[in-house]
């Protein structure tokens, strides 16, 4: 083979099986040089169950062409608008998940935490007297951040299990949201409605279709400057970066799918004379959020922190980290996360309701993580999977209620999609640990 | 860290006075503890002790064990320990189970701190209260679980908890650099990218980046638990390569093993230790794997005594 990075003399001590294993786990981007070599390796990594992405956007197309074909209204404007925004919350409490899940625990709080959190921002919002938007909104991420923070305290401090402790942070937060309601809105039926006009346009405004193109065109240059900027750097280091072919592949990628995103937008959408059109204003937002939290864990210490716990904590701790405030900072983003989320729910909906199903919608966005290639047991897994497996969670739920079928076979797909990403992920992981 | 004290001169006296050899007498000196067998059988048994304490004036070994003791409550674990580990050589030590090897190392790399005795450091007294302070001196340890998490790749491991930040983001490219650098120091050619996972590793890939961890942070010492007990014969070779490759670097190694044979082909001295006490140390050449077990088992070896007693101690001098 000609990849060896380092030309190991001939002869050197290499069974071949061992040479075998290593193509199988490493990344294509690391040892690969040309294209044909890169999707051979790939190949051989998803046959050893851990590929990254790209299967599970062969599953999200292979869904998406079942309901095109059951339903032509499916890939229409309207609907696919109407999927991103189902799509968005799902992912955002996907993206929450996450923080934790990489360290190996879990937070069943936050479906009601975000609630509580919504709550108090459209409190604040309420007329006559409606504080500044932003305050408002600082408010509704810093409830739910502080509630989870102090559960990964408890979780650290006493070594509890984070099963057991969140779950009791999930009633204790609809006691919470009651509470609250009852307070903020004693006429209301237990429900408060958004009366911010900002907020209100997170889902029902939309930029217009000139800014889209131009929001999209701006962030596909970035994406891509910043990819081969630092494949040129690693090269002129003298690092091995993956092929050109490979990194242009990805920016096309990345651009076919902001043409996509923006040509749906920018179809009018609109009933007989209005005109509705622009890609709304949730998509930049949770394009902003999902390129924040994966720079946090790809290029930051506690990112990378967050991933050692994850994988090893007793060679973290020996490596001097502070398991404790990694731990507990990671709880704490990922209440802040859910805070987003419970603002982009109350903008969804017009309003928050002590209806929420916090302990569902908490479980859909585990799932959306665990579909996306997050490990449960810690260590393995990105932002970008949460996002996928979201939509995937998001696609069943919408094209299931497009074709008149209602909660039952929702459900029952979801659980059979969310069974087969765990399998998947424990028979990864146990052929990893055998070998 | 180190604190020089008033008793420096001390154990450099007491080394000379127990160097010179066979007679199977205590050393003369009031001050001077006896050596680690109080109460020797035979005198080729006292001749191999001879080489613990030997340095000349000039050459003071990295590290010197000074009458180490220590107990936990009523068990004593080690008695009167007296070790030099010089630069530049494989020290191993060996030990049926529950001898005192691990208690030893825990000692030597901080997470235990001795009852008895003094530790010095070039020379100088120091005070081993953490594995920090371990460290800080460069003595790194690298323990039998390596402590390296599957998911990182190899440059990740090798930089976890002391990462180069550069505004605010990892440097990956100055730390890659480095890692392979430091991989090629230590000529560990088979891996085929430092950007693999770990987990991806064969267990002698894993002990060389265990290893050149400890090396990269300018570790002067590095201890190896058992760095052969889980691999087979290619692996053994590729770790066995590497030790050497540490000494040739100046680095002082000392090795824990129970594998004789891979002891005997790497090790230049051999400490043998017994139920908490230091039964023989000397030059590998000096002892068979048959005497080795001897001493391990009983204590004393008959076999030895046919072997040429080891001149004075002068021999490990130089």
């Amino acid at each position: 083979m000609s990849t060896d990075v380092q030309e190991p003399p001939p002869g050197a001590a290499d069974d071949p099986d061992e040479v075998a294993s290593e193509v199988a786990l490493a990344p294509p981007d690391v040892i690969a040089d040309s294209l044909g070599e890169y999707v051979k390796i790939w190949l051989s990594r998803i046959r050893n169950g851990d590929s990254g992405a790209l299967p599970v956007i062969a599953g999200l197309v292979v869904i998406v062409i079942y309901f095109q074909a059951r339903s032509s209204l499916f890939l229409s404007a309207g609907n696919l608008v109407n999927l991103i925004g189902q799509a968005a919350w799902i992912v955002m409490l996907g993206m929450a998940e996450v923080f934790v899940l990489l360290l190996g625990e879990i937070d069943l709080s936050i479906g009601y935490t975000a609630a509580v959190g919504g709550t108090f921002t459209l409190w604040l919002l309420l007329p006559p007297h409606p504080a500044p938007w932003p305050l408002a909104v600082l408010v509704g991420l810093a409830v739910p951040a502080i509630f989870s923070g102090l559960e990964g305290v408890i979780v650290t401090r006493l070594r509890l299990p984070s099963f057991v402790v969140t779950l009791a942070g999930q009633l204790l937060a609809f006691g919470l949201l009651l509470e609250v309601m009852a307070t903020a809105s004693p006429n209301g039926g237990g429900s408060i409605r958004l009366y911010n006009n900002v907020l209100t346009d997170i889902y029902a405004g939309s930029l217009s279709p000139l800014a889209s193109w131009i929001v999209m065109a701006v962030a596909v240059v970035l994406v891509g400057a910043l990819f081969l900027v630092r494949d040129g750097s690693r090269r002129r280091s003298n690092l091995t970066a993956p092929p050109l072919s490979v990194t242009v592949l990805k920016i096309a990628a990345i651009a076919v799918a902001g043409v996509v995103v923006v040509l749906i937008g920018n179809t009018n959408r609109g009933a007989g004379l209005t005109v509705v059109e622009g890609v709304p204003w949730v998509v930049p937002v949770v394009v902003v959020v999902i390129v924040a939290w994966s720079l946090l864990l790809g290029r930051t210490r506690f990112g990378r922190y967050v991933y050692a716990i994850g994988g090893n904590a007793e060679a973290s701790r020996r490596a001097g980290i502070n398991l404790n405030r990694i731990r507990v900072l990671a709880f704490t983003l990922c209440g802040l996360t859910a805070g987003i989320m419970g603002i982009i729910f109350a903008s969804y909906l017009g309003s928050v309701s002590t209806g929420v199903q916090g302990g569902q919608n908490v479980l859909l966005g585990v799932a959306a993580g665990v579909i996306g290639g997050v490990s449960l047991f810690g260590g393995r897994g990105k932002m970008v999977g949460a996002v996928l497996g979201g939509f995937i969670v998001a696609v069943i739920y919408n094209g299931l209620e497009l074709l008149g079928l209602g909660a039952a076979p929702q459900n029952i797909w979801t659980a059979v999609v969310l069974l087969a990403a765990v399998t998947v992920d424990t028979l990864a992981r146990r052929r990893s640990t055998a070998a | 860290m180190t604190t020089p004290s008033a008793d420096d001169a001390r154990p450099a006296t007491a080394g000379r006075a127990s160097a010179p050899g066979p007679e199977p007498s205590a050393p003369q000196q009031p001050d001077a503890p006896t050596p680690s067998t109080p109460e020797p059988e035979n005198p080729a048994e006292v001749a191999t002790q001879a080489p613990a304490t030997t340095a000349s004036n000039g050459d003071q070994p990295l590290l010197r064990l000074v009458d180490i003791g220590k107990s936990f409550g009523p068990v004593r674990v080690l008695t009167r320990i007296t070790l030099d580990i010089p630069v530049g050589q494989v020290t191993a030590v060996v030990g049926d189970n529950g001898a005192g090897k691990s208690t030893l190392i825990k000692t030597i790399s901080g997470i235990y701190t001795q009852d008895e005795g003094q530790i010095l450091w070039q020379g100088r007294q120091v005070h081993l209260h953490s594995p920090k302070d371990a460290s800080d001196l460069g003595i790194a340890t690298v323990y039998q679980d390596l402590a390296l998490a599957d998911n990182l790749d190899i440059v990740a491991n090798m930089f976890l908890g002391h990462e180069v930040v550069k505004h605010f983001q990892l440097d990956e490219i100055s730390m890659e650099k480095t890692a392979r650098q430091t991989l090629a120091d230590l000529s560990v050619v088979t891996v085929r990218s430092v950007r693999q996972p770990v987990g991806s590793l064969s267990g002698g890939q894993l002990q060389a980046v265990a290893v050149a961890r400890a090396v990269m942070r300018q570790a002067k010492l590095v201890i190896l638990d058992e760095p052969t007990a889980a691999l087979g014969v290619t692996q053994t070779r590729v770790v066995l390569d590497l030790i050497k490759r540490l000494k040739s670097q100046n680095i002082a190694v000392i090795v824990i093993s129970h594998n004789l044979t891979d002891v005997q082909s790497v090790a230049d001295r051999i400490a043998v230790l017994r139920l908490g006490r230091l039964v023989a140390v000397g030059p590998t050449a000096q002892y068979d794997a048959e005497s080795i077990v001897d001493l391990m088992t009983t204590g004393t070896s008959k076999r030895l005594a046919d072997v040429p007693a080891e001149p004075s101690g002068s021999s490990s001098e130089h």
